[in-house]
């Protein structure tokens, strides 16, 4: 039975769970025969044992796809029958092709790659256990975070070795691209996407009749990324809506009585391509995905990567989700198999449902001591990281201070129990040894140089070499925000407008909520309780005194409030110069090509002549945020007849965001606050 | 005993010297359904048993039922809810009499009682909050008296009477009713008048040569039939409730007939009524079969639950009695197999006279009602077709299904249409599993409704509740309902799983009439008929986002009220609540069902 769903806003966290550690077991026992071992899952009650074949093709007789490829051939031209062709060859491309015996050569490679990268591998088994018991029940949706390559067969992996229907799995195409790993991945259960599918209506039609199929069979579990792709910044990112519509269409036509959807938290103590994240960040173009690449990168294999946590949230029972939240009826008088644009009530509700899933995400993850050091390390100023170092002493005492916070605020700790607090430090700092140094009592930044290369390095290329530093330091950060943000943005709040009064901080906090909705996950329509758990937090670490009317900043909470605070300046600042850019710069329209660079030249200006003190903005992840939360406000808009993305800037509405940002002018003025629909 | 029973009883004896006339509620039971005699019960033996002689199965033993009843519902038979034996009078509320309407109704000779019994009797229909109360001995608003008129002028002079002296008016037919239409509404202070046409009883004239009969409304359905039988003709016209609805509530409703392939429904039956309303008579002027005269003013009668007026006389079509009936049945390996087989049989429009599929719980249940069996060779027939469906078909007894099918008309042409029907079937995995099976389906269509008074003997409540639905929806709506029904008694704490099972009953060429049973055992529950309320309303939330109608032939009356403007839009209540306006502005016809 799906647990009953309470609140969505605070972590509902239980005394510590279980975590079991699953590659102990498998170290002990030979590879192949766990790879060879009896596999006999539940499925779910009501699936025919169908093959993949069927599935193809209850997908191209369908008939919605018929009538989409009647409507393609009129309009195009062509016949129905070579539309149907070009259907077939999308569906080709796309299918998984999920056997078992290639399931066992997944695990059996996975298994050996993993033991060598990991200590540890925890799952919750609890989580597991209430999984087991969803999939016999309705169709499951396994909705784990991405934070890595190295997640993508994890959920199959653990499944396979407890008993479980595998799943299949939504992956990118340049997965499917790659030489005969593509193929073994499609036999394990992977389908695959296209990028940027735009307004390709029939590759639409084949993709959501696809996995509208899988829902409605329940022929296997169907894992997803909600969050649509890995995340670069390791941070949540805003899900995209596209898979999420398909997947629930069928609990809102009524063709499946449930559905459940499972959040799972995949947790690193370090990541594998910590490295190129930052360097694609800041520009530097990611590898393309190859087999040849793929071998390359065995020396990673080298490396220690401690732990890794997966989590398995409680499985979500849609129906109780969208209860009280839409009316099914809307889809009583057209036929189910003709497409139909969902209502804004149904949009919402997808909105919601995606977004409270990262936020179970987020608060299912675990945060390591590393990330506690990495918000600590990314407040002490650059020089102090890149030259002299931090003194050991202060960061252990500060961290500790930090981990009770955390604690306080209710996040999930992953601190090593049955260990001195400094071995436990320094053991995270040797794990981490790619991004610190700890010598003579100090920390310092390790920057990756070239030692082969003879010339100096330009300032320029100076400031980029700290920054793909700092920016490792700041993903890893970034692993603990979503703890923090709440409060985190009414300590900014207090900071800014210097108010005690409670109306005027929610309406900042509202304003900022609503600037950094790209940036920090926020569920839909939840502003005041979002307000109201900050205030609580402020109140319980005993930083803040609370009234009806008021809210009194206490002594011993300064502390904490300026730890928050500048917690989240760096995007403040960022927010401020991207803004700053646009104002003063001269051009109305703008393409994101011209954007980027001129942005980032902009930053390294600044950051050398010492008027900037964050690297953030350098990443082009946050330049592209702004660029978004300004379309949200309407200071930006994107034009329409334009091919190469380009946006029109209202520099008076992008000033004026500056300056309720900034605290000049109270955010009252501001048009309009979009998210109190649901 | 009732009140018109003895006057009229005397009557008789003074003016004929016999009674042939026989009053209904002198045979009913009082809080429970049909005839006194017939009922379930558990013999000192602890055998089912079904009593009386009126039914194939009464006087016989049921062997199977009571493994059912304990396993399905985890009743027991040491944990007993007896009714109330008898009616407690002093727990109706004395009448609240309108004297001046009541001095001139006395002048007009029309019968009339305000006894408690008869009063108490007219109160309810047959919803399970109506019932359960009643076996409680807990009696609400009731009528404050009865009319019985005699024929259609008798009413038009207590309808003037009643919009005279302002006195709500509710007219009575067979007391069948499952949408808490016949209910007296607690906020209504005028003294309630139930008008019980039960003495409306004849068939007026046959007209052989347009093959119509021109009936009163009050005559309940088996009499009608037989009446019609005698003179070698027939309505067809057969809902479930035949024995005791009345053809005036039949048009009030929008009833359904279970031959409705061959015969139609009430409103294709129908060909000319006459009703009383406070504005008046309406009737048409001539018996046409079709009129193109704006739209078609039946339409407001019918389906109007008793809100506008009182229907006095009908004239319905009339067929000669079929030659030939044959029943059937077909087993299907699963549901959705049969629900197809129906479909096609829709969609190549060669629905026998009746069709019905059940799911595989409804199955079992059928089952466990078969009597006891007097010879080795039947019980060793019946073991060998398990054997044969079970085992050399590898149909999973826990998923296979059942069709009962009745073909009517003349001989040649009912085994032809057997023929293509079975052929159909065979495309669907369906296997012909014999007359018997069949026959017995449709009498249990009939017993039915005895068996809930058997398990409200034993802490199990339950209830019928139908829609209608397109075909492609007929399999998601089974599902999710069932399912709802189930989830929902998990979360009301119901312990025992509930049986929750449908049969598809009705097709149609553009969907069909689905059937949910739902009964679920209360022990451990403060207050069960709340909770059945509770997932009854889910259930009905759960067919109307699938789909589902708010109603294929039960009516709406107060029951299902709240969702009538969802159903018809705003603007199709002010449609009706301005023909309710216009008709009757004062609300004498104060049943308060519908709008």
């Amino acid at each position: 039975m799906t647990s009953t769903y309470k609140d969505s806003g605070t972590a509902s966290l239980k005394d510590e769970e279980e975590f079991t550690d699953i590659l102990e077991e498998r170290r002990c026992t030979t590879d192949l025969g766990y790879a060879l071992r009896t596999f006999n899952p539940q499925p779910y009650k009501g699936a025919p044992s169908s093959s993949t074949s069927d599935l193809k093709k209850a997908v191209l007789e369908s008939q919605y796809l018929r009538y989409i490829a009647k409507e393609i051939a009129l309009e195009t031209g062509s016949s129905v029958e070579k539309v149907r062709q070009e259907a077939r060859g999308i569906l080709e491309e796309m299918s998984h092709n999920l056997q078992l015996g290639f399931i066992r050569l997944m695990a059996y490679t996975v298994n050996k790659v993993f033991k060598r990268l990991f200590r540890s591998i925890y799952v919750n088994m609890e989580g597991l256990n209430m999984l087991q018991q969803a999939i016999q029940e309705s169709p499951v949706i396994l909705m784990p975070n991405h934070r890595s390559y190295v997640d993508f067969l994890i959920v199959s992996f653990i499944l396979f070795t407890y008993d479980i229907p595998i799943p299949v799995i939504a992956a990118g195409i340049p997965l499917a691209s790659m030489k005969v790993v593509g193929e073994i991945l499609r036999r394990s259960g992977a389908f695959f996407i296209r990028r940027a599918i735009g307004s390709d209506k029939l590759y639409w039609a084949v993709l959501s009749e696809y996995v509208r199929t899988i829902v409605r069979t329940g022929c296997a579990p169907l894992e997803f990324y909600v969050e649509g792709f890995r995340s670069r910044t390791l941070k949540s990112v805003v899900p995209k809506l596209g898979m999420m519509d398909m997947v629930l269409e069928p609990y809102f036509k009524g063709e499946v009585f449930d559905i459940t959807l499972v959040p799972i938290s995949i947790s690193y103590d370090r990541v594998v391509e910590e490295s190129l994240l930052a360097l694609e960040l800041l520009g530097v173009p990611k590898p393309k995905e190859s087999t040849t690449g793929l071998f390359k990168a065995s020396r990673v294999l080298q490396e220690d990567y401690g732990c890794m946590h997966v989590n398995f949230g409680r499985p979500l029972s849609v129906r109780q989700l969208c209860e009280g939240k839409i009316n099914r009826s809307e889809y009583n008088l057209i036929p189910r198999d003709l497409p139909q644009r969902p209502s804004t009530e149904i949009q919402d509700c997808v909105n919601w449902v995606a977004h409270l899933i990262v936020r179970t995400q987020e608060e299912g993850s675990l945060i390591s001591p590393w990330s506690l050091m990495a918000c600590l390390l990314l407040q002490a100023p650059i020089t102090t990281l890149t030259e002299e170092g931090l003194q050991w002493h202060g960061l252990t005492e500060k961290t500790l201070w930090l981990r009770k916070l955390v604690l306080d605020f209710r996040g999930r700790l992953n601190w090593p129990a049955h260990t001195t607090d400094s071995d436990v430090m320094s053991s995270t700092v040797a794990l981490h040894h790619s991004i610190v140094h700890h010598k003579a009592g100090r920390v310092c930044l390790v920057q990756d140089g070239d030692p082969a290369s003879q010339d100096p390095l330009s300032p320029e290329e100076g400031v980029m070499r700290t920054a793909a530093a700092v920016l490792m330091l700041v993903s890893y950060r970034n692993q603990a925000l979503h703890v923090f943000v709440r409060p985190g943005i009414l300590a900014t709040a207090i900071h800014i407008t210097k108010s005690t009064q409670k109306d005027e901080l929610f309406s900042f906090f509202c304003f900022l909520r609503d600037v950094f909705a790209n940036e920090f996950i926020f569920i839909p329509g939840r502003a005041s309780q979002d307000f109201d758990e900050a205030c609580s937090l402020l109140q319980k670490c005993g930083a803040v005194h609370m009234s009806e009317q008021e809210v009194t900043v206490l002594e011993t909470g300064l502390e904490v409030l300026s730890f928050l605070q500048k917690l989240l300046q760096p995007f403040l600042d960022s927010y401020q110069l991207i803004f700053r850019y646009l104002c003063e710069n001269g051009a109305h329209v703008f393409t994101e090509k011209q954007f980027l660079p001129a942005v980032q030249n902009l930053a390294t200006k600044l950051i050398l002549s010492g008027d900037l003190h964050t690297f953030e903005v350098l990443s082009s992840d946050t330049q592209k945020n702004v660029l978004s939360a300004l379309r949200r406000l309407e200071a930006v808009t994107k034009l329409r007849a334009s091919q190469q993305n380009e946006y029109k800037v209202n520099k008076a509405a992008v000033r004026r965001t500056g300056d309720i940002l900034s605290g000049k002018i109270p955010p009252e003025s501001l048009h309009a606050i979009p998210d109190a629909r649901l | 005993m009732c009140c018109l029973c003895n006057t009229k009883r005397a009557m008789c004896l003074l003016t004929c010297g016999q009674s042939i006339w026989v009053c209904l509620q002198e045979i009913m039971k009082w809080n429970g359904w049909g005839y006194s005699d017939s009922k379930f019960l558990y013999n000192k033996k602890g055998q089912a048993e079904f009593t009386g002689k009126r039914y194939r199965l009464s006087g016989m033993i049921i062997p199977g039922l009571r493994e059912w009843m304990e396993s399905t519902f985890g009743a027991n038979l040491q944990h007993k809810t007896p009714a109330a034996p008898i009616l407690n009078s002093s727990a109706v509320q004395p009448p609240t009499l309108n004297e001046a309407f009541l001095k001139e109704l006395k002048s007009t000779g029309i019968p009339f009682s305000h006894d408690a019994e008869d009063r108490v009797f007219r109160s309810h229909g047959h919803c399970l909050h109506e019932i359960f109360a009643l076996r409680e001995g807990k009696i609400g608003r009731v009528p404050d008296l009865v009319v019985w008129p005699n024929c259609h002028n008798d009413v038009v002079k207590i309808v003037e009477l009643a919009c005279k002296h302002n006195v709500c008016l509710m007219p009575y037919g067979g007391g069948t009713s499952v949408s808490s239409a016949l209910e007296c509404p607690p906020e209504e202070t005028r003294s309630i008048v139930s008008l019980d046409t039960s003495q409306m009883n004849r068939i007026l004239w046959i007209d052989e040569k347009n093959l119509t009969a021109h009936v009163e409304a009050g005559i309940v359905g088996q009499d009608l039939e037989r009446l019609l039988n005698e003179s070698g003709y027939c309505t067809g016209h057969e809902p479930d409730s035949m024995e005791f609805s009345s053809l005036g509530g039949w048009v009030a409703t929008r009833a359904s007939g279970m031959k409705k392939n061959i015969y139609g429904n009430i409103e294709d039956l129908v060909v000319h009524i006459k009703m009383v309303t406070p504005q008046g008579v309406i009737e048409k002027s001539c018996q046409g079969p079709r009129m193109s005269t704006g739209p078609d003013v039946h339409h407001f009668i019918m389906g109007s639950e008793g809100t506008l007026g009182v229907v006095t006389e009908v004239t319905m079509k009339i067929r000669p009695m079929p030659e030939y009936q044959k029943y059937g049945s077909v087993v299907f390996p699963n549901f959705e197999m049969g629900v197809a087989c129906l479909r096609e049989v829709a969609r190549q429009r060669c629905a026998p006279a009746s069709i019905r599929l059940m799911d595989n719980e409804q199955f079992k249940f059928g089952h466990a009602l078969k009597p006891q069996v007097s010879s080795i060779f039947t019980s060793f027939l019946d073991g060998l077709k398990k054997f044969y469906i079970t085992k050399f078909k590898g149909f999973d007894p826990n998923r296979l299904c059942v069709a009962t099918l009745l073909f009517e008309g003349d001989r040649e042409k009912v085994l032809q249409h057997e023929k293509q029907v079975y052929d159909i079937a065979a495309k669907f995995g369906g296997l012909a599993a014999g007359e018997d099976n069949g026959q017995r389906g449709y009498m249990l269509t009939f017993v039915i409704a005895y068996l809930r008074d058997l398990g409200m003997d034993y802490y199990v409540i339950g209830e019928s509740f139908e829609t209608s639905v397109p075909w492609d929806r007929v399999l998601d709506i089974c599902r999710n309902v069932k399912a709802r029904i189930v989830r929902e008694c998990k979360d009301k704490g119901v312990q025992f799983p509930p049986l929750s099972t449908c049969r598809v009953t009705q097709t149609y060429d553009a969907g069909a009439c689905v059937y949910f049973y739902f009964a679920f055992n209360y022990r451990g529950l403060s207050d069960p008929v709340h909770v059945y309320e509770q997932v009854e309303h889910a259930a009905r939330e759960e067919i109307l986002a699938n789909g589902g109608s708010l109603s294929h032939h039960h009516g709406v009356g107060k029951l299902r009220k709240e969702w009538m403007r969802e159903t018809i839009s705003s603007v199709g209540m002010g449609m009706l609540r301005s023909v309710k306006d216009y008709v009757d502005p004062n609300n004498i016809f104060g049943n308060r069902n519908l709008l």
